[in-house]
């Protein structure tokens, strides 16, 4: 496999170095390096308790890892010595003209979707249930009406400025409803949607913060196949129409399969492989993890299958 | 912390979508699979319902009222009453009658009738009409009580401002604890803060009412800053333990530090507003002079009355305005769920902050206003059972709700008071029963009927701060109630 020609490698819009997670005696995640193509639809996959989860709670800054850089490069053309010198500077993030590059293990998280613009979902669904579907996409996007409003001064005397902010926040909510299919149940409180509808609502809001990344943590997670289908079709949407990276957790291999650009496979905290979506099928160290295989009998099945194919799968199984 | 990662019924995708249908279903009071009963009209059923109540009161009563025994020669006598009894069932029978006629109409249940009236559009009318109804009344008060009570005028102007300030003080905690979720109960110490600013700068600046009342409101909200930042990472229990111990810190300050404060003494002869200038005396140059109007003393509490009245509706006016603001919202999705509020990038920091400092200014502003109008001031008037009585009002009108805190005020308040006067318990428990002394005890009781009847407050539903297309209130069911309730 040639590195050079992956997008992943060529135009990295996230890379994880090193990262090391743990928990007491515990290690969550172990010296786990990635990256994630700007463009493209990534999944992180692997078995429960793989430490998944953990991952995306140090990239979104909800836990500060161990040990590890996560670098963000918002825009593409950023200069190669920039990432060096900002970690020795020991400063959060660096944002120019040409570009932003963030060290998110060393941002808070509010911060983190602020400035860097990270979003993310939440493996249990994070909604303001007793607000309504509108509000909750009103609250994604309280900065930029914060700033409007002049911090509430300007909001309260209702000057124009803030109006026509608060207009087009509008706007965008009644844009991403229609999208997600729920403009019909704006004024719903959230608590009273369907579980299908909180998690694309979930969604869009967090689309409504303008995020560069987009993380979801098991978006398909009890959806039926009709709107695991849709599920599909809305990342297609949010990467294509809006060039927003996407990252995303996913243990329906019809989901990841179908849609991944790259996928990544974790097990017990450690990567195990990393690649295109016939790549990693057809890892028999990712089969091994699935099918809760000893080690041992692993390289068995990995001989196995040197013989028939002829080539050891991925890099990632050199670890 | 983010997430559980034990694998639950709980938190399986399936399991939580079924848990909380069936969850909200409870919550309505329906039960998943039942049909609904056969209905009754109107009349018979308030005729059945009242019959129920009637014969429940009668054997509850039967030995209280229809019998009474005395100390007689020879052991006891027997007497019996059946009079009272009768009235007292007759009462029950009456009032059961009226209220399924008239309130509970439409409705099957008694307790599930409510909270689906609560859920339902059809509430918000009412709650608008009431506010009207009650914002009239409160502009003219002062000109029908002279009409319809004059002997209580005075009496009465007194309670009115002692209501609205407490009015002003729940929609002010109401902030912090309605909206932004965050349990205080040390909301005291702001309106002492405001008060001893104002005292303060007053004796010893000689400065007027007008120009304090801000200064006592920015030195609250900056008092609000300074306990919201040890606070910002409590939660639940712990925060209220500390902005209680924050409360009483303040209060004890004030009580030892004699040289600033006048410790137990307090402070004395604080000047009193003035209407533009013109105060409110006999002499010459005074309100009833320049006026041309002859002198009495109930001017002055007229003019009190109005103050507290408008401070009390800028509060509110600030605080309606809030909500469809930025910050407004992201308090009550603070209440809600703070570590979401953190996935969309929101400063939790500051927004618990601009919540403590906002409420803590309106608690200044109303304890600068007490300071004026009792001209004397001491440690003694904030006690913790003065945030108690306003985390009382805020809880017992409904979280978030401007409209409970009024009726709640009102009920609370007044309630107290009118208890007092209550000597029509005489004729139930007889001529030597002092309703001043019960009256703590009926008024627990009160409250605690009114929170088994509405646990979530008298007015629990939440009128949404942005709207699409059609305005629909949202249920309490729904709505977070936030850290430590
Ligand atoms: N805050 C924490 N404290 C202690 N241990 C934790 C914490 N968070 C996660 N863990 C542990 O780290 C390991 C990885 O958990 P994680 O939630 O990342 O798994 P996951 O891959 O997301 O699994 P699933 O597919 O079930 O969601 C688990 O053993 C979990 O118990
Ligand atoms: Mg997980």
């Amino acid at each position: 496999m040639l590195k050079e020609t992956q997008n992943w490698s060529a135009n990295p819009v996230l890379s994880v170095e090193h990262l090391t997670m743990r928990f007491g005696g515990l290690v969550a995640v172990d010296d786990l390096s990635f990256n994630v193509g700007r463009g493209d639809i990534t999944a992180l996959i692997g078995p429960n308790g793989a430490g998944k989860t953990t991952v995306f709670n140090c990239v979104t800054g909800f836990y500060k890892p161990t040990e590890g850089r996560i670098a963000l490069r918002r825009d593409q053309a950023v200069a190669d010595g920039t990432l060096a010198e900002l970690t020795k500077s020991g400063r959060q993030y660096f944002d120019g003209d040409k570009g932003g590059v963030f060290l998110l293990e060393r941002m808070p998280d509010f911060k983190i979707t602020e400035v860097a613009g990270v979003a993310r979902t939440f493996q249990n669904i994070r909604l303001f249930g007793g607000m309504t579907v509108l509000e909750n996409l009103l609250v994604a996007q309280h900065n930029q009406l914060m700033q409007a409003s002049s911090f509430t001064i300007g909001g309260l005397f209702g000057l124009p400025g803030y109006r026509k902010a608060a207009a087009a926040a509008k706007d965008k909510a009644v844009e991403w409803l229609r999208h997600v299919n729920l403009l019909d149940r704006a004024d719903d409180p959230a608590a009273d949607l369907p579980y299908g509808a909180q998690r694309r609502l979930e969604i869009a809001r967090a689309l409504c913060t303008n995020p560069v990344l987009l993380c979801l943590d098991e978006p398909a997670a009890g959806l039926n196949p009709r709107e695991s289908a849709e599920l599909n079709e809305l990342l297609r949407f949010i990467r294509d129409e809006h060039g927003v990276s996407v990252l995303l957790i996913e243990h329906d291999m019809g989901v990841v399969m179908e849609i991944s650009d790259h996928i990544i496979v974790l097990d017990y905290g450690k990567k195990i492989a990393d690649g295109t979506a016939s790549e990693v099928r057809s890892d028999p160290k990712v089969i091994a993890a699935y099918l809760g295989v000893d080690d041992e009998e692993v390289d068995e099945v990995e001989r196995d299958l040197d013989v028939q194919t002829g080539h050891s799968a991925s890099e990632g199984g050199s670890q | 912390m983010a997430d559980t990662t034990s694998p639950s019924a709980a938190n399986r995708p399936e399991g939580a979508e079924r848990l909380s249908e069936a969850r909200r279903d409870a919550m309505r009071g329906e039960p998943p699979y039942s049909e609904a009963p056969p209905e009754d009209t109107r009349l018979v059923r308030a005729l059945k319902e009242g019959g129920i109540t009637a014969a429940l009161v009668a054997a509850l009563t039967l030995f209280f009222f229809a019998f009474r025994t005395d100390i007689a020669v020879g052991g006891l006598s027997l007497t019996a009453s059946p009079v009272v009894w009768i009235i007292a069932i007759a009462i029950a029978f009456a009032g059961r009658f009226l209220l399924t006629y008239f309130v509970f109409a439409g409705d099957t249940a008694v307790v599930g009738g409510w909270k689906k009236v609560a859920a339902g559009t059809g509430r918000m009318p009412i709650g608008k009409i009431l506010g009207v109804l009650l914002l009239f009344i409160a502009l003219t008060l002062p000109i029908l009580l002279p009409q319809f009570l004059p002997s209580q005028n005075r009496y009465l102007l007194n309670l009115g401002i002692t209501i609205l300030t407490y009015v002003m003080l729940g929609w002010g905690l109401n902030i912090v604890v309605g909206l932004a979720g965050l349990l205080d109960l040390g909301y005291v110490a702001f309106y002492a803060v405001g008060a001893y600013s104002f005292a303060l700068l007053a004796t010893n600046f000689e400065l007027g009412f007008w120009v304090c009342l801000p200064m006592a409101g920015l030195f609250a909200a900056m008092w609000g800053v300074i306990l919201g930042f040890p606070v910002l990472r409590l939660r639940g229990d712990y925060l209220a333990i500390v902005t209680l111990a924050f409360g009483e810190i303040i209060r004890i300050v004030l009580l030892n530090w004699y040289e600033f404060t006048g410790g137990p003494d307090g402070i004395l002869g604080i000047p009193e507003p003035s209407f533009f200038g013109l105060e409110f005396n006999r002499r010459d140059g005074s309100f009833s002079d320049f006026f041309g109007i002859e002198y009495s003393p109930i001017q002055k509490f007229i003019y009190l009355y109005y103050i507290i009245l408008a401070l009390a509706l800028l509060t509110n006016f600030v605080t309606m305005r809030l909500r469809k603001l930025p910050v407004g919202r992201a308090w009550e999705a603070l209440r809600e769920d703070e570590i979401a509020c953190r996935s969309l990038g929101i400063n939790t920091t500051n927004v618990k902050l601009t919540a403590f400092a906002t409420g803590a200014m309106f608690g200044g502003f109303a304890g600068s206003f007490f300071a004026t109008k009792q001209q004397f001031i001491s440690p003694e008037s904030f006690t913790f059972i003065e945030s108690a009585i306003i985390l009382a009002i805020v809880v017992l009108g409904g979280l978030g709700s401007q409209l409970g805190v009024v009726i709640a005020s009102v009920a609370m308040i007044g309630g107290i008071e009118l208890l007092r006067k209550l000597t029509v318990l005489q004729a139930v428990f007889g001529n030597d029963f002092d309703p001043t002394q019960y009256r703590m005890l009926i008024f627990g009781l009160a409250m605690v009927l009114i929170m088994v009847w509405k646990p979530r407050g008298l007015v629990s539903t939440r009128s949404p701060s942005a709207v699409y297309k059609e305005k629909k209130t949202i249920g309490a069911d729904m709505v977070a109630q936030g850290e430590g309730h």
